[in-house]
């Protein structure tokens, strides 16, 4: 019985690639998303709300939710549940909307 | 098995039948199909098959054993051995289908990739939705703190990116999916301080008929069971968080027992320290592609609207079947028997008795779970005025409350309006169910979208190619 997810499964990733986030480094293995290297790395929230400033971060992990929105590589909005995170990303905190893209 | 992430399907003849969802029933449904001689489509928003139950890592974090966090494994690598040995299916991944169109074809426009970034149409002779549910919530003081997760987020993220939000994870809620949720969460080494269920599970004993009809069910109940009390994990029933404390991120919990009709019973509320919570009240189908084109529901025991459809799996509108959740919520072994006798019906086949007896056992299981599970009228009185309920528009429970009783608000709809919840990004998918009950209006009418996801404005501006 593995006493983490990769042991669990028996996981053998490639080497890690390495994005920012806020300008620090993080690792992600090849195959998972941003959210999910965040989550590994301890970071739980990259967004901030509009109207209360509020952190978040990802909530449904399926795509459905919209809070795990981040900029990455410059494009707002991202929902980084889905993005598979590649090497050199810059990941950002969304402070507030960047809304306009999007008809709702 | 092609998979053609970003060719347009344009210029080509239209295709017997377009499966709209790669899960249990659409693959199923595709695989299926295929080998009865139609040319199938087989489009999905996500990048590889098996929907949520049959969610998987991406090959790249070579998993050498994925069936540790699944039940049925061998089911799901014999279909997508079909699949890979199928000619006439193409797979079309990352494809989001926003809108379906009726005719002779039919056309399904899809946006390619997460960033939504590029379109193609697809046409289809018929149409089987098979498209799934997504959680339901029911909102709670604390529950947008960071660590504040969705039961089937914390199993979707784990099985397919091998990572836990936390490590002393509270797992709440109601319904099946958290034993499911809990059991692979301590598999894969997290603490599990309590599984907190709101219902009683009396409502269990009442169908003691479709249970025995059941085993296979019975079977992988029991097997979570096993790994929680291997675990320590305990199962409080009649209970509910009805706090989550922290300021930037979850630290601990308040869990208090309900009475029959949900409503927290004072004085015993008890304080669990733990680091992310796992919370989810049962699915709701997604069923908008085809809502939106007017295609008759039925409502669920448990006040979820599905898709109402015959013993063809034939949805009222000429030409679009439905399967699995979208017909209302039962799980995997439902579903895939669904997908089977929708692919049969649309090659005009006789439909196999044994998908026929599954359909009837695992129908009558889910009802009877549904009925189990339905949220009592009480849970909103854990809610305080401030506590957030649309989580987009940052909406409180006090404003919608205000528009409902001082307004005169009556419906979803019209609490809609006036506050802007179920307004945001998730067009209402996280909130709505919560809306409802405080309108008091039904909760039962699908509310209408027009577009089954967000699409970059630049490209409502053309009409769909
Ligand atoms: C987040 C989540 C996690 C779950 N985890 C479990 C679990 O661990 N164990 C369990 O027993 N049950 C789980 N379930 C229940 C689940 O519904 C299963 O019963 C089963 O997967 C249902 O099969 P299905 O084929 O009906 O739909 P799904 O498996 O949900 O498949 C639907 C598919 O349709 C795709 N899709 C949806 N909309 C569109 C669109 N507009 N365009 C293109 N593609 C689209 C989705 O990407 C998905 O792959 C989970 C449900 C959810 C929502
Ligand atoms: S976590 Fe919900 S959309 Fe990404």
């Amino acid at each position: 019985m593995g006493r983490n997810p990769l042991d669990l499964v028996g996981a053998e990733p490639g080497p890690a690639r390495t994005f920012t986030f806020d300008g620090r480094p993080v690792p992600a293995l090849p195959g998972q998303t941003i959210a999910a290297a965040l989550w590994a790395d301890g970071v739980l929230a990259w967004r901030t709300t509009r109207v209360g400033g509020r952190p978040r971060g990802a909530f449904c992990g399926i795509g459905a939710c919209f809070d795990c929105l981040a900029t990455v590589n410059g494009r707002p909005n991202q929902r980084t549940c889905l993005l598979p995170a590649e090497a050199g990303d810059t990941v950002t905190t969304q402070e507030g909307h960047g809304h306009a893209d999007l008809a709702v | 098995m092609p998979t053609l992430p970003s060719e347009p399907a344009r210029g080509r003849a239209p295709y017997d039948l377009a499966v709209v969802g790669a899960g249990p029933a659409g693959l199923a449904a595709a695989v299926t199909a295929a080998e009865l001689g139609l040319r199938v489509a087989l489009l999905d928003a996500g990048p590889r098959v098996g929907g949520q139950y049959y969610r998987h890592p991406a090959p790249e974090l070579g998993a050498a054993r994925p069936d540790r966090l699944h039940h049925g494994w061998a089911v799901f690598a014999r279909l997508r051995d079909r699949l890979r040995a199928q000619p006439r299916i193409d797979h079309l991944a990352g494809h989001h289908v926003w809108a379906a169109e009726r005719g002779e074809p039919w056309r399904l426009h899809a946006t390619l990739g997460p960033d939504a970034g590029d379109r193609v149409t697809v046409e289809a002779g018929a149409v089987l939705l098979a498209t799934g549910a997504y959680e339901r919530q029911l909102p709670f003081p604390g529950w947008t703190l960071p660590g504040v997760v969705t039961a089937g987020g914390a199993q979707a993220m784990l099985k397919a990116g091998l990572v836990l939000p936390g490590r002393r994870i509270v797992v709440a809620g109601s319904g099946p999916l958290l034993l499911a949720a809990a059991s692979s969460l301590v598999s894969a080494g997290a603490a599990v301080p309590a599984v907190v269920e709101a219902g009683s599970y009396l409502g269990y004993a009442r169908g003691v008929a479709a249970l025995a009809a059941n085993p296979a069910k019975l079977v992988e109940g029991a097997q979570h069971g096993t790994v929680l009390l291997r675990h320590g994990v305990r199962l409080r029933r009649s209970s509910a968080v009805i706090e989550a404390h922290g300021t930037d991120r979850v630290t601990a919990v308040t869990v208090a027992r309900l009475d029959a009709d949900w409503r927290p019973v004072p004085g015993t509320e008890r304080r669990i320290g733990c680091d992310a919570v796992a919370i989810g009240h049962g699915l709701v189908p997604q069923i908008e592609l085809a809502t939106e084109l007017g295609a008759a529901t039925r409502t669920v025991p448990d006040g979820t609207v599905a898709l109402a459809v015959d013993g063809e799996q034939r949805t009222s509108l000429p030409g679009l079947w439905a399967a699995g959740e979208t017909c209302g919520v039962g799980g995997a072994d439902l579903a895939l028997a669904e997908g089977v006798l929708a692919a049969y019906a649309v090659a005009g086949r006789p439909a196999p008795r044994g998908a026929l007896v599954r359909r009837r056992r695992r129908r009558a299981f889910a009802e009877l779970m549904a009925a189990a599970h339905a949220p009592g009228v009480g849970w909103t009185d854990w809610l305080t005025p401030e506590t957030d309920v649309c989580r987009c528009e940052e909406v409180p429970a006090g404003r919608i409350r205000e528009a409902v009783e001082e307004l005169g608000a009556g419906d979803a709809r019209t609490v809609k309006l006036l506050t802007r919840a179920g307004m945001g990004w998730c067009q209402g998918r996280m909130c709505g169910a919560a809306v409802a009950c405080l309108a008091g209006g039904p909760t039962d009418r699908p509310d209408s979208r027009p577009l089954s996801c967000p699409v970059p404005l630049a490209q409502l501006a053309e009409p769909p190619a």
